[in-house]
């Protein structure tokens, strides 16, 4: 069934490669130490978040774990954006504060970016719960990998969610290995997709190197919960073309498996789909590729030009306050001045309590001012 | 003013805030049907609900992430932890999740979620039921911590709390649950502002600070303190995060001694970080040093005498205070 929700499969075939290329990029850059932290590439993966967005309204939340760059990509949010929270610049999706592992996009309802293993599974719980509360159709999409799946946090949201009937789904993108340990070191059951009979929730084994079965499925899931709430949950089966992160170099797979799914590639498999159904010719993959590639180059142009985040805003972002806009600049925390001379006598310090009463209210301003955005 | 109990007054802030505002409601163990583990929650289901008034299954991790996770879409959670011993099990989400939110996504997630439930040693509960856990929370900056230990105070904090657009753990005294104290009428709107320190008694000669549950040890110090010609200021701090430091440093200014009062546990503790700040911004205002009367840095034992000797008492503040010379 195609639901007629379903986005145009050219433009998400260019949104894959958009990814890819995204990825490729970033590597470099990473190499080149122009990125900080961890970075985890999403290549291989590309059809599954593609085709899952592919499948949603774009009110329906979508929240994911650590390798996130493609989420907020395929949400819409931009590869501009995106390069620029790697280089930590102010122009970057979380301001440059996140980084790689922490992306979010509120207007895309892209809610994070998450890097404890399992820790925002409940948060997908709450988004779904919150779209029920308030008797809304939406469908919130939660993304995680094999690894999250032995985690408390993972357990405890499945059961409130099969429990309190919660219009989410949970994503299980099965890439075969967390880190370096793979689900038969890991996991006590043969399927993944079974952790769902014991949340008495509809579970599904998809084909993660298929843009078209990726999409289709969760079509057909998403219209099933927005005409009644429930939870339902899916193993995508996929493949990570690199190493978790980017100082992994993935010692404990073979070169023979890795081949084996280039084969399957997702990339390839869709364009061979299109054209052989005529709706694509190799001119125009190689012109979509092409504008992914110039896309992503312009962005790392962008990343570069974009502005450190502002010192000054160091302290804006610990509490928000009614009616103020975090990304203003907190005006009570500008370092207080250092007392001159040591009071003589306590009648000398009569005014005293005011002044110290006037600085930071959150912390020892001495003591932090030496925190820059870089060491952050 | 009337009397009521420090559960009633919680009950009274619970009810109006989630009458007043439909994206309030409140989740946890036993909070619906069997009206609250310590009856804080009594009558609320039939009020407004099972839509609003949730029971969980034992679960804190769980449900702590899905009420961040409904703040996230804009709801306003109350989320009860049976004690916060039991929020242990939910750190990561109290930690991890609720506070680092706004930072990790540049500002485009607040998270207006209230935590409650007590705190503190009871009696008897042993060491895993008996964690103090305000100088754990305080250190995470994005979190806000309260600690009424009045009727009027619990009121006023929690609604308060529930009203803040932050991450706000409102810890509550279990012994506390059935003291009575004077509060405003009903109908009347009480909001105490987090941060406002309150003087419970004037005095001129040493200043107690105090919150939660050393208050009442703090005024009985006082008390006997006066039969020996001690005028002691005893200052109940109410809120943690953020600290009244004005307050702190007036009365400091005003008594030149300083007793600190604290339910938790010595080693990183609250009053290790009023010591520091005290001296550090008005080292000349001190004529002696600053003495700290805490628990004593041991898991809390069982039995009623050894767990009598880990808690801080009204004679352990006046031995303190005398010690001062």
């Amino acid at each position: 069934m195609v639901s007629p929700e379903q986005r145009d499969e050219v433009e998400m075939l260019a949104m894959m490669l958009l990814i890819r290329r995204f990825e490729e990029r970033a590597s470099q850059q990473y190499q080149a130490q122009k990125i900080g932290g961890f970075c985890h590439l999403y290549i291989g993966q590309e059809a599954v978040v593609t085709g899952a967005v592919a499948a949603t309204r774009p009110d329906d939340y979508i929240i994911t774990a650590y390798r996130d760059h493609a989420h907020a990509l395929a949400r819409g949010t931009s590869a501009d954006s995106c390069m620029a929270e790697l280089f930590g610049k102010a122009t970057g999706c979380s301001r440059g504060l996140g980084g790689s592992m922490h992306y979010f996009d509120k207007a895309h309802h892209m809610y994070g970016g998450h890097a404890i293993v399992g820790a925002h599974v409940p948060l997908g719980a709450g988004l779904a719960f919150a779209s029920k509360y308030r008797k809304e159709d939406r469908v919130t999409l939660c993304f995680f990998g094999d690894g999250a799946i032995n985690q408390g946090a993972f357990h405890e949201a499945l059961n409130l969610a099969g429990l309190f009937k919660l219009p989410v789904i949970f994503i299980c993108e099965n890439n075969y290995f967390a880190m370096g340990t793979s689900v038969k070191r890991s996991t006590s059951l043969e399927q993944i997709a079974d952790r769902a009979e014991g949340y008495d929730m509809p579970s599904e084994i998809i084909d993660g190197m298929s843009f078209r079965e990726v999409r289709d499925k969760l079509s057909e899931l998403i219209a099933s919960i927005r005409k009644d709430p429930h939870p339902a949950f899916v193993e995508v089966r996929t493949y990570r073309y690199r190493g978790h992160s980017m100082s992994d170099p993935a010692s404990y797979r073979t070169k023979e498996e890795l081949e084996k799914y280039r084969l399957e590639d997702p990339i390839i498999r869709l364009r061979a789909q299109l054209t052989r159904e005529g709706k694509l010719t190799n001119e125009q993959f190689d012109a979509l590729d092409k504008k992914a590639k110039e896309t992503v180059l312009a962005s790392v142009k962008f990343a570069e030009n974009s502005p450190e985040p502002p010192m000054e805003n160091l302290y804006a972002y610990t509490y928000v306050d009614d009616g103020i806009d975090p990304q203003v600049v907190d005006p009570g925390v500008s370092p207080a001045k250092p007392r001159a001379t040591r009071p003589a006598s306590r009648a000398s310090t009569a005014g005293k309590s005011r002044e110290i009463g006037s600085q930071s209210k959150n912390g020892d301003v001495a003591d932090t001012a030496a925190a820059t955005p870089e060491s952050a | 003013m009337r009397e009521i109990t420090y559960r009633q007054a919680l009950n009274e802030a619970l009810a109006e805030e989630i009458e007043r505002d439909p994206s309030v409601f409140l989740m946890g163990e036993e909070v619906a049907e069997y009206n609250g583990a310590y009856k804080v929650s009594q009558g609320l289901l039939d009020r407004f609900g099972p839509e609003r008034i949730i029971d969980t299954p034992i679960s804190e991790n769980g449900f702590a992430g899905l009420g961040i996770g409904a703040a996230m879409a804009g709801l306003r959670p109350i989320i009860e932890f049976m004690t916060f011993s039991f929020s242990l099990v939910a750190f990561d989400q109290l930690v991890n999740n609720a506070p680092n939110m706004l930072m990790m996504s540049g500002g485009q997630f607040h998270i207006p979620i209230t935590f409650r439930g007590p705190n503190g040693p009871a009696h008897q509960l042993g060491a895993t039921h008996s964690h103090a856990t305000e100088c754990l929370y305080a250190n995470v900056p994005g979190l806000k911590v309260c600690t009424p230990a009045t009727p009027r105070d619990a009121k006023g904090l929690l609604k308060t709390a529930v009203r803040d657009n932050n991450p706000v753990l409102v810890l509550e005294c279990e012994l506390f649950y059935s003291h009575k104290g004077q509060i405003e009428d009903e109908g009347e709107e009480l909001l105490i502002p987090l941060g406002e320190a309150e003087t419970k008694r004037n005095g001129s000669d040493v200043t107690i600070l105090c919150y939660a549950q050393t208050v009442p040890m703090a005024l009985k110090a006082a008390e006997e303190l006066a039969r020996d010609k001690i005028n002691a200021e005893v200052i109940d701090l109410r809120s943690i995060k953020p600290l009244d430091w004005q307050a702190v440093f007036e009365s400091v200014t005003k008594t030149h001694h300083v007793v600190i009062a604290e339910q938790d546990r010595p080693f990183c503790g609250v009053g290790a970080e009023i010591s520091y700040r005290i001296q550090k911004e008005i080292f000349d205002e001190l004529d002696a040093p600053i003495l700290r009367v805490s628990q004593e840095d041991v898991p809390m034992p069982y039995n009623e005498t050894l767990e009598k000797a880990v808690l801080p008492s009204a004679e352990k503040i006046v031995a303190a205070v005398k010690q001062l010379g």
